[in-house]
């Protein structure tokens, strides 16, 4: 499960002649199925289903981060090869700086998440006579994620504000992201602010100014409509 | 064990915008040439065809086409009383890896520098006194000037097929142009992209306010174009999906689609890929370059001998190397003295944000060059006398794409989350634009690059350190030039704007550009400048130092056009004076 990671591992090559053409050398993104959870075990799925729906609620217009598929795009994201920091620079030694020098953290984003939600959980458990995140009534769930958002609610083994960074931009990502990835089911996202996606060629819509774009969004997998139904 | 190879003409180490150039121009001259790429291969078809090249979170997200930091990173501190800590993943600039490097995924806004920007020091120093000038301030003159390149301006970007409208031509200055630059010898080679809705509304307000609106020069190309090497590019569609991705249509100026189409035929040029150069190789008198050593994907050694070597690998990769290789005096801030990794410099953008009850932008609609500029608050094109600081900028409506995971602009007070949130982004996307000040970065005694005391990368050599910050005058800078771009954003009638001047402290967390600069530059004088003016090592003669590199200090502008411009002229000094006497080609 590489999900984005690609051409870096290459072999060493001598190009001399003609240009190194291989057939069907393009190398598309591997479609994230539905189904169980990857990387997450059941109650941090829940959690974070939970959360994401609270970072972005559904309406009647839009669905919710849960139900665009925003969770599951992050099990996979943290399964695969952002999960795990491949690439990153993660050699030691691991001092704080100063905020201009970026995240120092030894810890990847997946062992992050595994120990903010752990800490979250037993901060609502404590917090609201036993409860988890995902039992808390709407109106708790978005005063724990404020808390959390301002450095006011205090995880005990993790750092919740930027595990509260870190999940906003992953859930914008998932939201916003190509619905391959497993976000933006059914291009809702890019429905709702009007992007029509995947297209590639606007050159007879450059000089029409002020007016609306008419075309539906399309994905790297087209769309609904193009797609075949049935065995 | 290290395994030596046979002996080449030339070696180039990185095979970007300039190793491309050099390789063409060294092969036609018919030398033998192999370039090293630290990269895979990569072509169009292959690597970024239009069925999945539009890919937000892969290319712009996880930096999918870029150097991977544990393969080699910086480390960065504001300043030398703070310890500096590892860059471990890419936020503020985006160094590339691969063949065509950073060619292949920039914008392709192909700018010139001003005449004055060469001759920075003296100008400034004449018309305002040298008191003007902040004492720290280590600026300095090009030892070229812009009438010696301009030849070389032109066979860059007719190279590229740039697209444009000529402000001066030959010293006429002419109508929808910008009226600022330096003279040019022809026409753009092809004709300005289409603009959009929001660019025409900013070029409008402009003109209201007096000053003289022109299209951004852009290597995203209006119509197709076969260049003077034969190599065909297509008309840009206005994907939106320009800078940080490949282009799957042959319509941005690149390496791939300019050069090495033509220059892989050449039977006197080979190329290795995934090849990684760790140090240039010194005879015993230290003043000769004997080759390059470099590294496999299996961690294989190989020696590469060859008669010149020619440092091509990025302005960062190239002071890095000079570091390792021990080529050069290193500088020293507090004794000021040495060159190498002196007069370090980036840029200094700005932005203006505007929201819109009534205008529909289409954002997606868009190119990496797409846009409507004014240059009246550039370089010295104005009078700085009153205001207390020196440099400037462009500026324009620039914004290059509409892509949905970073365009999520909302007004200010908006929470960043939940449904207030959504809807903000749901009503702003269409409707809201961001416009940007791009302008200069001078250079100073406390900026500079050299060789970090404690992190090393996976072979355990020591990472290059960055000592970076803005200072005051930078500063006063960005916001004067922030209020003007606001006031002409203000015209285009706007429900809000939002202003944002660049402040310190400098964050390696934000991203502004890839326009580092400096680090080993040009100049007529030994102990302030590493290589002459032909870009030739002052120390190593057969080593010769491209990219932005040589600048003493950056203009208000993108560098490209000028690091291109001085690989063509640097190329011609080889070919019709170096390779008849090989030696120094200035004399000390
Ligand atoms: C996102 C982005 C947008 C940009 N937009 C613009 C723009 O609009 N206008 C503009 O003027 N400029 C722009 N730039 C800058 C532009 O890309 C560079 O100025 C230009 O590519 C510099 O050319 P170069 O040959 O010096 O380096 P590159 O083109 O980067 O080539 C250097 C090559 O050397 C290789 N290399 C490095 N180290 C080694 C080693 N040790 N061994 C072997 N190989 C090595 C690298 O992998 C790379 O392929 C942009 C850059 C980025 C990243
Ligand atoms: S905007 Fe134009 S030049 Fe840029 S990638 Fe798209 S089609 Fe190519």
């Amino acid at each position: 499960m590489t999900l984005v990671f690609s051409t870096t591992s290459a072999g060493a090559l001598v190009v001399k002649g003609s240009l190194p053409w291989t057939p069907n050398a393009g190398d598309p993104p591997t479609a994230v199925l539905p189904g169980p959870w990857v990387y997450f075990i059941p109650e941090e799925g829940a959690a974070i289903e939970a959360l994401v729906d609270r970072l972005i609620p559904p309406d009647p217009q839009t669905p919710g981060g849960k139900d665009a598929g925003c969770a599951v795009f992050i099990d996979r994201q943290l399964a695969g090869s952002y999960g795990s920091a491949e690439g990153l620079y993660m050699r030691g030694p691991f001092a704080n700086g100063t905020p201009q020098q970026g995240d120092q953290s030894p810890l990847t984003p997946a062992v992050r998440y595994r120990q903010a939600l752990a800490a979250l959980d037993k901060y609502c458990r404590a917090t609201f006579a036993g409860k988890s995140f995902a039992q808390l009534p709407d109106d708790q769930k978005d005063k724990v994620i404020s808390g959390l958002e301002e450095g006011s609610a205090t995880l005990d083994g993790a750092d919740g504000k930027m595990f509260f960074a870190q999940l906003l931009t992953n859930t914008r990502e998932g939201f916003f992201a190509d619905p391959v990835y497993g976000g933006n089911r059914d291009m809702v996202a890019w429905k709702m602010i009007g992007f029509p996606g995947a297209r590639y060629d606007y050159r007879d819509w450059v000089d029409r100014h002020n007016e609306r774009y008419p075309l539906p969004p399309v994905g790297f997998a087209g769309r609904p409509g193009w797609v075949r139904q049935g065995p | 064990m290290t395994r030596k190879l046979p002996a080449t003409d030339v070696v180039i180490i990185g095979l970007g915008w300039t190793g491309s150039i050099l390789a063409h121009e060294l092969t036609g001259a018919g030398l033998n040439v192999v370039a090293i790429e630290r990269g895979p291969w990569r072509d169009t078809a292959t690597d970024f065809p239009p069925a999945f090249a539009q890919d937000e979170l892969r290319y712009h997200i996880r930096h999918d086409l870029f150097l991977r930091p544990a393969q080699q990173t910086m480390t960065f501190r504001n300043n030398v009383n703070q310890t500096a800590l590892p860059i471990r993943a890419w936020q503020g600039f985006m160094p590339g890896n691969g063949v065509g490097g950073g060619g292949l995924h920039w914008n392709a806004q192909t700018w010139r520098f001003n005449p004055t920007d060469f001759q920075l020091k003296t100008h400034l120093t004449q018309r305002y006194g040298s008191k003007f000038l902040p004492e720290n301030m280590t600026i300095q003159d090009w030892g070229v000037t812009y009438d010696e390149i301009e030849p070389y301006y032109d066979k860059f970007e007719y190279l590229c097929g740039t697209s444009g409208k000529a402000g001066n031509l030959n010293g006429q200055k002419q109508a929808g142009g910008n009226p600022f630059e330096g003279p040019r010898s022809r026409e753009y080679p092809t004709p300005p992209q289409r603009q959009p809705y929001a660019a025409v509304l900013f070029a409008q307000a402009a003109k209201e306010l007096g000053y003289f609106p022109f299209p951004q020069p852009s290597g995203n190309l209006s119509q197709a174009y076969t260049n003077p090497l034969g190599v065909t590019l297509g008309a840009c569609t206005f994907c939106g999906f320009c800078e940080w991705f490949g282009c799957g249509n042959y319509s941005k100026a690149s390496p791939q689609t300019t050069i090495l189409p033509a220059l892989i035929r050449q039977p006197n040029f080979e190329a290795r890929t995934n090849c990684e150069v760790v140090r240039i190789n010194l005879d015993k008198s230290g003043k000769r370059a004997t080759g390059v050593t470099y590294i496999d994907t299996s961690d294989q050694e190989w020696e590469q001998p060859a008669d010149l070597v020619l440092l091509c690998a990025f302005q960062l990769f190239n002071v890095q190397l000079l570091l390792t290789s021990g080529i050069g005096k290193p500088y020293n801030p507090s004794r000021n003295e040495g060159v190498i990794g002196r007069n370090y410099s980036y840029q200094v953008t700005s932005n203006v944000d505007a929201f819109f009850d009534d205008k529909n932008f289409n954002p997606f609609i868009s190119s990496g060059s797409i846009g409507m500029c004014i240059d009246e608050f550039n370089g010295d094109n104005f009078d700085h006398g009153p205001h207390g600081f020196v440099g400037g900028g462009y500026m324009g409506a620039v914004q290059t794409g509409g892509r949905p995971i970073l365009t999520t602009r909302t007004p200010p007070g908006t929470p960043a989350w939940g449904a207030q949130w959504k809807k903000a982004v749901a009503d702003n996307y269409l409707s809201s634009y961001e416009t940007m000040v791009h302008a200069s970065s001078y250079s100073y005694r406390d900026v500079y690059c050299d060789l970090d005391p404690t992190y090393t990368d996976r072979l355990g050599r020591k990472l290059m350190r960055i000592t970076f910050d803005f200072h005051e005058n930078e500063l006063k800078m960005s916001q004067y030039l922030t209020d003007r771009l606001a006031e002409v954003v203000q015209k285009m009638g706007p429900r809000q704007i939002v202003k944002l001047p660049r402040t310190g402290p400098y964050t390696s967390t934000q991203y502004q550009t890839t326009h580092t600069c400096g680090g080993a530059v040009m100049g007529t004088d030994r102990s302030i400048s590493a290589v002459n003016r032909y870009l030739q090592s002052w120390d190593v003669p057969n080593l010769f130092v491209m990219g932005a590199t040589a600048f003493p200090q950056n203009a208000g502008y993108n560098p490209t056009d000028t690091v291109c411009a001085l690989a063509y002229w640097a190329a011609d000094a080889i070919v019709n004076q170096y390779l008849k006497n090989p030696g120094p080609l200035v004399q000390t």
